[in-house]
């Protein structure tokens, strides 16, 4: 209102103005206004003669009123942005003054990373009240970098593929990993495996576990060490990844390169990586059944999920894992081991007909089952759960079908929620279909925008675009990510796998698109005892399994022993190939209770081709041998 | 002898060693070695050094990323008689290094692991390395350095 009156009295001397110089204009006759945007009929009002000198001095004053109509309207609107500007400018510098004297009233002790004891009373000396602008901010915030060369959020899998690639092709390069656990970089897939099955009884603390050789790794990818502190990123000479864990980045302005997190610190990128992965979903029903149903309900996925489920383990009766896909039969078979020794109760349910129902060919789920019971679970195949309520010191849980199961703890493995919740912040699309962070086949997001793992919805040049949320494609995204991000411009080509293992005699490794809905052949060999996942572990002399396919170890020569005993069951499905079509050629495979031979099964899902034969395709892989 | 059965839009195919005997008449594409695309091996097709290749394990990429990077470059380009022989300072400067992070090099000296054969097209491991991270640490020093240190 204001801007308007002060333009307002500024109108009128220019009104005037513009009008005398337009009267100037007007008497030199022949001078033709070249704005003359109004094509102004001349209403003849008068019935004087036309043409002459009279119409003239009509046509000339309504042009130059236009012109002067023109004119004003002009500088009103320049003078009233610049006003707006001005105002904006005021309010942000404003308001960056308020964040940053907010940032040191606040206690920095949550800071999880190794801030010296020195720096926080400093920071929480009274703040100036003119502080530099945040970016080159260096004396404000004492510990904390505001700029990262390479800043990846999210401190998974695929966050720490990216580091290690970033910092072997760029030397010196700084890195800057931004997490809101409170954990370093760590692997997921022993959380619901080998952990379980360790003999040590302070594995909760120590996470570390022995595999079957012997050798002993903690889950941590690398110890403490390995990282550098936060505050010495901006001045280390070869410069070293630092990990800022127990924040969350809220918001990320594209344009300007740089986000926010939930302190309100600002932290400038040149490239930027979205490794946010996702956060468990659960049911429903679960989460509108009340407090006390929560307090008695897990969903797995940290660290912490893991400690608190064992505790959960050792000190309750029964325990109800709902889904039936990897995560809740991986643990359903590592708690029903444990059920052997202390009597737990481990019910499992699932809306599919079998185990991995989405996964596996419907005889092979079954097959699956029924080894899954042997580990000890109750399975209940074909559940919805209609409703959960706390009675009598027991969860009770009412299928649709009018089953009723009385347990102590629920754990829900019902799939994972990507976490996109930068997108719209960021301006970036969002999968429709698979969820997630739309990305090209370079992983790209926009220009100087990448994001991999589980959030990633890429484009897979051979088998369309899709989104996958295993540990191997987290590497394998991870370090593709990190070397786009040193320029190296390569699309998502080599093929990552997966696997799991139900108890010491199925396992399984996988490439591919491997959905239960499609054709699929399968060959399978007689099983004989060798052909377990222990013996193949033991053979190859590595531990985790998926570890022999990383080192360049020989596949073992092992002479063939005396001929183990052959299961004469038919329809005992040991060991073998089977391939997932789509349109006939070959998108997907699963190598069951076979192992070392994922190379081949790369190579036929990167040849795209159609085989007429298939028994002829699943002789490449030697079934029958180790 | 092979058993077929079709259970709705799934085969299943049973087959004895022998009929797996008979070598497989299914065509491979042939690899191009030098395809961009692919994962390569230790030695990229224009001779450097992958520094990102699995089989490195995190040796590049570590706090004594850089001193093992000039070392191990030293060692690659070195046209000396006994290969390497230039390069002590740099081993040197990379031992001192992992010295003082012994939870990320452990200390082992005897175990002499030479860097991995600097075959051109052999294919790196499978890109999941990280599962292997603690064993791929023992220092790559080559043999002739050391024994000379000797």
């Amino acid at each position: 209102m204001l801007t308007c009156r002060a333009v307002w009295k500024k109108l009128a001397p220019l009104a005037r103005a513009s009008s005398t110089v337009c009267r100037q204009n007007v008497r030199r006759a022949g001078w033709n206004n070249a704005r003359t945007p109004l094509c102004v009929p001349v209403a003849h009002m008068s019935t004087g003669p036309v043409g002459g000198g009279g119409d003239n001095l009509k046509y000339a004053l309504l042009v130059g009123a236009a012109f002067v109509g023109g004119l004003t309207y002009a500088v009103i609107t320049v003078k009233g942005d610049q006003e707006r500007h001005r105002e904006r400018m005021a309010a942000i510098a404003s308001r960056k003054q308020k964040s940053a004297s907010q940032i040191h009233t606040e206690p920095l002790a949550p800071l999880e990373t190794k801030l010296e004891a020195a720096a926080a009373p400093d920071a929480e000396a009274a703040a100036p009240s003119e502080t530099a602008e945040p970016p080159p901010a260096a004396d404000s915030k004492p510990s904390l970098p505001s700029h990262a060369p390479y800043l990846l959020i999210g401190g998974g899998t695929a966050s720490f593929a990216a580091a290690r690639s970033i910092r072997a092709r760029d030397p010196g390069a700084k890195v800057l990993i931004v997490t809101d656990e409170p954990d370093l970089p760590y692997m997921r897939p022993p959380l619901s495996k080998e952990l379980w099955f360790s003999d040590d009884p302070s594995v909760t603390e120590t996470l570390r576990f022995k595999q079957w050789n012997g050798k002993e790794r903690s889950i941590y990818f690398q110890p403490p060490s390995f990282y550098i502190d936060t505050e010495e990123l901006r001045s280390a000479e070869n410069g070293g990844v630092a990990v800022l864990t127990g924040r969350k980045v809220v918001h990320m302005d594209v344009r300007g390169n740089k986000v926010k997190l939930d302190d309100d610190m600002e932290i400038s990128y040149d490239k930027c990586l979205i490794a946010t992965g996702g956060v468990p979903r659960n049911l429903q029903v679960i989460e509108r059944a009340g407090e006390e149903v929560m307090k008695r309900t897990t969903v797995f996925r940290k660290i912490d999920d893991f400690k608190s489920l064992d505790k959960v383990s050792r000190n309750t009766q029964s325990i109800t894992i709902i889904g039936g896909g990897f995560l809740g039969s991986e643990l359903a078979c590592a708690l029903g081991r444990r059920s052997t020794e202390s009597g737990l109760e481990v019910i499992q349910m699932f809306p599919e007909k079998g185990n991995m129902g989405k996964v596996l060919p419907e005889y092979l789920s079954n097959w699956t089952t029924e080894k899954v019971k042997k580990e000890g679970v109750k399975v209940i195949r074909e559940a919805v759960v209609k409703s959960v309520s706390y009675k009598d010191d027991k969860l009770e849980i009412k299928l649709k079908d009018g089953r009723v199961v009385r347990t102590d703890h629920i754990v829900a493995a019902v799939g994972l929620e990507p976490n996109v919740d930068l997108a719209k912040s960021a301006g970036l699309e969002v999968d429709s279909d698979f969820g997630g962070y739309r990305v090209n086949a370079e992983l790209q997001a926009r220009s100087n925008i990448w994001v991999a793992g589980d959030a990633a919805c890429f484009y897979d040049i051979r088998l369309g675009r899709r989104r996958v949320e295993h540990h191997d494609h987290a590497v394998v995204s991870g370090r593709l990510a990190g070397e786009n991000m040193t320029g190296a411009n390569k699309p998502y080509w080599h093929q990552s796998m997966f696997w799991s293992d139900l108890g010491p005699d199925v396992g399984y490794e996988a490439i591919g698109i491997v959905d239960s809905s499609l054709p699929t052949v399968g060959v399978f060999a007689k099983a004989t005892a060798k052909d377990t996942p222990k013996a193949a572990t033991e053979e190859s002399g590595t531990g985790i399994r998926s570890e022999s396919e990383t080192e360049e170890t020989a596949t073992s020569a092992v002479a063939p022993a005396a001929p183990a005993p052959v299961v004469e069951h038919r329809d005992e499905y040991g060991k073998g190939v089977i391939f997932y079509l789509r349109e006939k050629v070959v998108v997907g495979i699963i190598l069951w209770n076979v192992f070392n031979r994922m190379p081949i099964a790369r190579k036929i899902i990167k040849d795209g081709e159609e085989h007429a034969d298939l028994n002829e395709v699943a002789k490449l892989f030697n079934i029958h041998e180790d | 002898m092979s058993y077929c059965k079709q259970e709705g839009k799934d085969r299943i195919i049973f087959v004895t060693k022998e009929d797996h005997e008979t070598p497989s008449n299914a065509e491979l594409i042939a690899d191009d070695p030098d395809d961009p695309y692919e994962e390569q091996g230790l030695i990229l097709p224009n001779g450097e050094i992958n520094w990102n290749c699995p089989c490195l394990g995190g040796m590049a990429s570590g706090p004594c990323g850089s001193q093992f990077k000039e070392a191990f470059s030293c060692f690659h380009y070195s046209q000396e008689e006994v290969k390497g022989s230039e390069c002590l300072e740099q081993f040197r400067s990379m031992q001192e290094c992992m010295q003082r992070y012994p939870d990320l090099y452990p200390q082992e000296e005897d175990k002499e692991n030479p860097p991995p054969a600097e075959s051109g097209g052999s294919p790196a491991a499978d890109g999941s390395a990280l599962l292997s991270e603690n064993d791929s640490s023992s220092v790559a020093s080559p043999d002739s350095v050391s024994a000379a240190d000797g």
